[in-house]
């Protein structure tokens, strides 16, 4: 069984390496500032042996963009879920962890392409799924869809 | 092998100046498993390097899944991964009933493992059958593992009256109770499924050509699958043990008695044999959940629309391609804030590059079908 | 490793990307459905002569699709082809992916508007007389995922479409009615002036 580790602890863990790194915890998830992220990132792979990036979400709250986390250990078969926060909506920014889990190359990738956050550090960040040029980024809250209760066609 | 902009081919009469070729493969193209397209590029048939390009297939379903209420999306999850859409109902349908704190009953529970189970064969039954259509066993293969995916198709429409896209699950259990001549008729099948399972390994499993094109092919180590967030039979083939329904059972699956195989070396033989043993592994699932099944009613009553609270909730299950996750986060209304998929071909896909460079163009495809993607979950 | 490419492979994505843009501009209005056969049959009663009635056999008998599969109604398409169905028997098992030796496009899935530029580029290919078969009802009007930003809302407006094939997806036996439907059609092509 995969045992969710207690963010509590692991944000004490985290906060003992590096100060400042943590902003908060509640029972399931760390929250993390995002210039910290990558060197929060290579603690836990480091030192915890979480070798393994389930996935990278992005979430559009309309006043700042959330990027989620979640990492589990196949070694220990514990996992803990990271969270960051984005405020710049104009060009949103958070650094890349392609250098630590390859797993993370197509995911930045498509988050870049439909939610407009810029992974810095990615050696390919470019669109994946629309073509180069186009306009907008569907998944962010404001771009409407010409559906019933979609709002105005952008 | 790969050493720059070109060679010099020198022999007793002249010398030759090579330069590297890029050569487009699909979208349209009769072995890239969907629209699915590489841009490689040539130092005469070997790989120098390899570009993947999706999007072809990109129906923009987690945006329009926020502008529908949760049952309205279980449709838009049978589309993802065409070939498992039971998997992928039974993923959301766990994903909203862990958000809005639905139980669901036992019968139910037995029922969708076996429709779980019977969708894993299905699919290894299509994505062995391509692979060997990538080899050049033209359609031989294909043809007779079609044969039992019929039996398959027949039993599920039976239970929903689908053959491709079942929209079965539903939030706190399954829509319809299974009709009475289901359970003979799955047992008959249950029966002779090994005896066919013997047939292809016959046919296949020591063929000269099939050991010549596929063994030490595409090989994936262990550490950089783990690496690569690769998963499902990809990974499994690599040697890692790990398997959601053992390392992290959901549903009933703690209850069964089953083996999960792993392959040593981490090539394209290894990934299609584990494929075949999952297969063997998955009747004897459905043998035992036939017998073990309760009975009782299959839905628990929910409200419609169905409003969870405010929260999110990441589920993930082991769906015949690799580890298939639904993140939802709702805002207490009756659509939801954010539908979000963990597509394990997508992911499965980034290796592609590293396992095929300094092969050649045959090796591709080879590979390309071991990983056996399917688009609908590549692009959504 | 560093590879020096002959050409810089980001010109391709902008070329490939302006494609799709001007596709999208010009696809504002569907193609009329070439359905002037259906009146001349029911207006005029038309009677063939021997000689056309054989060619007719002969051509209806063997209609080689193109296989242009982007999504699910794909594998109902190879049911139809797999032994249970077996569209064998109507002549049309040559499944060849090249265009240029096909005469029968026949679109299942969603087409979305990346795809359309090679859609409609794999359409130009095909040597007359071609025609087109929209299976699902993804091809046919974009389906579940109409008002979708990137799905093209039917392929008629991409290509001219023959024959519509209704379901979700639709049944082997569906997808066998459309092709008698079009061999009905092809049977008939000669008389008639192609638009």
């Amino acid at each position: 069984m995969t045992e969710p580790l207690s963010s509590s602890e692991v944000a004490q863990q985290i906060g003992e390496q590096l100060p400042d790194a943590v902003t908060g915890s509640d029972e399931s998830t760390v929250f993390v500032r995002s210039e910290s992220l990558l060197d929060v990132a290579r603690f836990l792979k480091q030192n915890l042996d979480f070798d393994y990036l389930i996935s990278i979400t992005a979430v559009d709250f309309l006043d700042h963009f959330d990027v989620i986390y979640h990492l589990r250990s196949i070694k220990n078969n514990y996992s803990v879920v990271l969270r960051t926060r984005c405020d710049n909506r104009g060009s949103p920014r958070v650094p890349s962890v392609v250098s630590l889990w390859q797993g993370a190359d197509f995911q930045e990738r498509e988050i870049y392409d439909l939610m407009g956050i810029t992974f810095e550090g990615h050696p390919n960040m470019k669109r994946i799924v629309l073509w180069e040029g186009y306009e907008g980024h569907p998944l962010r809250k404001d771009f409407h869809l010409d559906v019933p209760g979609g709002g105005k066609a952008t | 092998m790969c050493q720059g902009a070109g060679r010099q081919l020198s022999s007793e009469t002249m010398t030759l100046d090579t330069e590297p070729v890029v050569i487009n493969m699909g979208p349209q193209h009769p072995s890239t498993h969907g629209v699915f397209r590489m841009r490689v590029t040539f130092d005469g048939e070997v790989i120098l390097d390899l570009e993947p390009i999706f999007g072809y297939l990109h129906r923009g379903i987690e945006k329009l899944a926020e502008h529908k209420t949760y049952l309205q999306n279980m449709p838009y999850t049978d589309r993802l991964d065409y070939l498992a859409s039971m998997s992928n109902n039974m993923a959301y349908a766990m994903a909203v009933e862990k958000l809005a704190g639905i139980e669901v009953p036992e019968r139910a529970e037995y029922i969708r493992v076996i429709m779980a189970e019977l969708m894993r064969i299905s699919s290894h039954l299509v994505g062995v059958g391509a692979l060997f259509n990538d080899m050049g066993a033209f359609m031989t293969p294909f043809l007779y593992m079609y044969r039992e995916r019929e039996k398959i198709l027949d039993l599920f429409e039976m239970v929903c009256g689908q053959r491709l896209t079942y929209n079965y699950m539903r939030f706190g259990g399954v829509s319809h109770d299974l009709p009475e001549e289901f359970i003979p008729t799955l047992k008959r099948f249950i029966d002779e499924m090994p005896g066919y399972i013997d047939e292809y390994d016959q046919l296949l499993a020591e063929n000269e050509i099939v050991l010549a094109r596929s063994k030490g092919v595409g090989i994936l180590p262990a550490d950089k699958a783990i690496n690569a967030s690769v998963s499902g039979p990809v990974l499994r083939g690599s040697g890692v043990k790990w398997d959601l329904r053992k390392n992290n059972p959901y549903s009933i699956y703690d209850r069964f008695d089953f083996d999960i195989p792993t392959g040593t070396v981490g090539d394209v033989y290894d990934r299609y044999r584990v494929r075949v043993e999952e297969m063997r592994q998955s009747v004897r699932i459905v043998r035992q959940a036939m017998e073990q099944l309760p009975e009782g009613e299959v839905r628990t009553k929910v409200p419609t629309p169905l409003k969870p609270p405010p929260g999110e909730a990441y589920v993930c299950i082991e769906a015949p391609k690799g580890e298939l996750g639904f993140y939802l986060v709702s805002d207490g209304s009756a659509k939801p804030y954010r539908f979000k998929i963990r597509a394990p071909c997508l992911i499965n896909l980034t290796m592609l590059r590293d396992m095929v460079v300094g092969w050649m163009l045959a090796d591709a495809i080879v590979t390309l079908g071991s990983i056996d993607i399917c688009m609908g979950e590549v692009d959504r | 490793m560093e590879i020096e490419k002959p050409y810089v492979l980001s010109d391709f994505d902008k070329t490939e990307a302006e494609q799709i843009e001007a596709l999208m501009a010009a696809a504002k209005e569907p193609y009329p459905d070439p359905v002037a056969w259906l009146e001349e049959e029911i207006e005029r009663n038309v009677l063939l002569t021997t000689t056309e009635h054989l060619i007719g056999w002969a051509k209806r008998f063997s209609v080689w699709p193109n296989t242009f599969f982007p999504a699910c109604c794909a594998f109902e398409v190879i049911s139809a082809a797999a032994s249970r169905f077996d569209f064998s028997r109507f002549g049309m098992e040559v499944l060849r992916p090249s265009p240029r030796q096909a005469d029968l496009m026949l679109v299942a899935g969603t087409v979305t508007w990346k795809l359309a530029p090679a859609l409609r580029r794999i359409y130009d290919q095909m040597p007359e007389p071609k025609w087109v078969i929209a299976m699902g009802a993804c091809a046919i009007s974009g389906g579940a995922f109409r008002g979708s930003y990137s799905v093209v809302p039917g392929i008629n407006r991409i290509v001219p479409v023959d024959v519509y094939v209704p379901g979700c997806p639709p049944r082997p036996e569906g997808l066998i009615h459309g092709f008698m439907t079009l061999h009905r059609k092809v049977a008939k092509d000669k008389l008639l002036k192609k638009d």
